[in-house]
């Protein structure tokens, strides 16, 4: 079973993020990357098919030089291999540049699954494992919280509100994957020597799609600081603090 | 070139660390410390990382990586809690070190695996009730009896001696008398769940309410001859050797708890207000946090500069006594100023400073008090007798 990974470098979450004023895309210099925190769970769930199932796991993450860090981290975990996208024609690329750039450096590599994080924590689209499924003709089991795999069928639990519903398709196919799944490794310091002998390959953006910030299809116009929180709603109990507090949650849809 | 440019697989070590400190460690530590929990899950965490077994080979189940790579791990714990890095470094530098330095290949062969796994730990037990400081002058005694040592005595304040995951604790114990009339010093491995070796109740104590503290009692206690580690008679350098290497590891702890502190306090200092604005704004606050930053990277210069050496195979008595020293006085110094910073707040025991400030004290009294750093350091230099 030969296994991709999509795994994406974001702002570490614990830093304040910036956007920059010139092009209004996210300052990824000025912060520390780390692996998008879906993605610790898309690698984990493609270890475990993995060893259950034997086969390899190939890390691809389309990023700034910096990203390398993150094809390493999957390498760390476990991955056999990594494939870095890296080309400065890429900055600045909306999610559906992404997608075709991720499509066309999965396309005929025989991967019998390719697994997402369902969202990035910077973005938080979750539209790029679908465009990609979509652009490589290829059945899309996302939002999974279980997988399981059977020869060349895979099947999924996939999230509702109402609980999960069954998703099934043969192989080769696109997953995302949630958080609750599995429970993301962190890698041993024998992962992390051994990480220092895979093969990582860093590849150019494939030519003939229209890449970048100049062909994004969406543009932000303008973005604010968040405002600071407001003052919460402060019920005093006067005996009738129950129902108040019932009284505010339905106002708010809540119940 | 600096000392803190680390090599890619250290920061990478350290980093990963660092995340499961803040994303396992912070969430459930206030609770079990308060309810003075041995946290059996998080060291199987740690386990399953490969912590335990960092600076060894990996024929004896460990990571193959060095020494440098323990003091890394035990910084990134310590800057979240204490109790979880104090009980790697006690089951590491003083459990299953002094085993892979002196042991024979059988004994590594048996008791290393289950102790880089991090499946069982190891405790070393050389403080006595009425010889601390003053350890050559122990009175444990071990005497030969057929093919087996009978043990007598009882040690106190050992870490990692009570656990349900101990498999052993490594006991000094007078095994006879010198020719020039001072005791001979042996070490001698006692598996846990030896008749006649019992664990006192944990202590009740001011910090490190995670970490495992017991009294032992050795009441006719046999194990094979066999047991003896290194050479008889060899005990008391053993531990002296042990315990500069451990030195090293305590620094490091308290560089990791340092920086705890300027983290808190970096972060409390913006959002908390007072008279209208932050209380860092006031160059009373803000000027702590800058002592605060510059004594947690000159402990860490100190401790790293210790820690290279001692991978190196240099002689560290002096770097490791001065790095110890150094940094659990900043330690002290920096946890009780971020109590400060956090006011009434610092005082309770939900905040991590105020655990801080509990766990600080010890480091200067744990492996060596401060007076004890400054006689090694002392004497290096020929003064103080
Ligand atoms: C939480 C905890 C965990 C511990 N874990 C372990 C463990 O795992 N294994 C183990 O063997 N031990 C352990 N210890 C024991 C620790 O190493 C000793 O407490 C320490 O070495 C000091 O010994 P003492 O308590 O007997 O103090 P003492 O030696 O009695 O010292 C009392 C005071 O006198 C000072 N003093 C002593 N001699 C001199 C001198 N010549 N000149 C100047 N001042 C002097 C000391 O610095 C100190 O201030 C632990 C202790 C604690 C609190």
């Amino acid at each position: 079973m030969k296994i991709a990974v999509c795994v994406k470098q974001v702002p570490d979450t614990w830093a304040e993020k910036k956007l920059s004023d010139s092009d209004k895309t996210l300052d990824r210099e000025s912060v520390d990357g780390v692996m998008n925190e879906l993605d610790e769970y898309a690698v984990e769930e493609a270890l475990l098919i993995k060893e259950a199932n034997d086969g390899e796991v190939v890390a691809v993450s389309m990023g700034p030089d910096k990203a390398e860090e993150t094809v390493r981290k999957a390498l760390q975990m476990g991955a056999d291999s990594g494939i870095h996208i890296v080309d400065d024609s890429l900055a600045g690329s909306d999610s559906v540049a992404t997608a075709k750039t991720l499509a066309a450096t999965l396309k005929d590599q025989g991967y019998d699954l390719i697994i997402f994080g369902s969202e990035s924590t910077d973005a938080r689209m979750s539209v790029v494992p679908a465009m990609v499924a979509e652009l490589l003709d290829l059945p899309q089991l996302t939002f999974a919280s279980k997988v399981s795999v059977d020869g060349d069928a895979v099947t999924i639990q996939r999230q509702a509100d109402y609980g999960y519903d069954e998703v099934q398709a043969s192989t080769p196919a696109v997953i995302s994957v949630v958080e609750k799944i599995n429970e993301p490794r962190y890698p041993s310091f024998k992962g992390i020597m051994a990480a220092k002998k895979k093969p990582l390959e860093s590849v150019a953006a494939p030519s003939g799609e229209p890449v970048g910030l100049a062909s994004a299809r969406t543009e932000i116009l303008e973005f604010a600081e968040r405002p600071p929180k407001a003052a919460g709603v402060k019920i005093e109990d006067d005996g009738t603090g129950g129902v108040k507090v019932a009284d505010f949650l339905a106002e708010q849809k809540l119940i | 070139m600096s000392i803190l440019d680390l090599s890619p697989e250290h920061r990478a070590l350290a980093e990963t660390v660092r995340s499961f400190a803040r994303e396992e460690v912070a969430p459930v530590i206030g609770k079990l410390y308060e309810a003075e929990q041995f946290p059996y899950e998080l060291v199987a965490k740690m386990a399953d990382m490969g912590l335990f077994g960092l600076p060894f080979p990996e024929e004896y189940g460990g990571m193959g990586g060095d020494y440098f790579a323990l003091l890394l791990a035990i910084e990134e714990l310590a800057r979240v809690d204490s109790s979880l890095a104090i009980t790697l470094e006690a089951a590491v530098s003083l459990g299953a070190m002094p085993i892979l330095r002196y042991g024979t290949e059988e004994q590594k062969r048996e008791w290393l695996p289950v102790l880089t796994s991090g499946a069982g730990l190891g405790a070393f037990g050389l403080t006595e009730a009425s010889s601390g400081s003053d350890a050559g002058n122990i009175s444990t005694t071990a005497v030969v009896d057929g093919d087996e040592w009978v043990i007598n005595g009882g040690k106190v304040f050992i870490t990692n001696a009570g656990t349900e995951i101990t498999k052993l604790v490594t006991v000094a114990c007078r095994t006879g008398t010198q020719p020039d009339g001072r005791p001979e010093i042996s070490s001698i491995i006692v598996p846990s769940g030896t008749p006649g070796f019992s664990v006192a109740p944990k202590y009740s104590k001011v910090g490190w309410n995670c970490s495992d503290t017991r009294e032992l009692v050795f009441d006719s206690v046999r194990v094979p001859l066999a047991n003896l580690l290194g050479q008889r008679g060899r005990g008391y350098a053993q531990f002296l050797n042990t315990l500069d290497e451990g030195r090293v590891a305590i620094a490091a702890l308290a560089v990791g708890l340092s920086q705890g502190c300027v983290d808190e306090c970096v972060q409390y200092s913006r959002d908390r207000e007072a008279f209208g604005r932050p209380i860092g704004d006031f160059q009373a606050i803000a000027f702590k946090i800058a002592d605060m930053e510059t004594s947690t990277h000159l402990s860490r210069l100190a401790t790293y500069d210790a820690g290279l050496r001692l991978t190196r195979g240099e002689s560290i008595k002096h770097t490791a006594a001065m790095a110890k020293l150094y940094a659990t006085e900043s330690a002290v110094t920096n946890a009780r100023e971020a109590t400060q910073i956090f006011g009434g707040y610092g005082f309770m025991n939900e905040y991590p400073v105020a655990r801080f400030w509990r766990d600080s004290k010890v480091l200067e009294i744990g492996e060596g008090t401060s007076e004890v750093q400054r006689m090694i350091i002392a004497r290096q230099l020929g003064v103080g007798g």
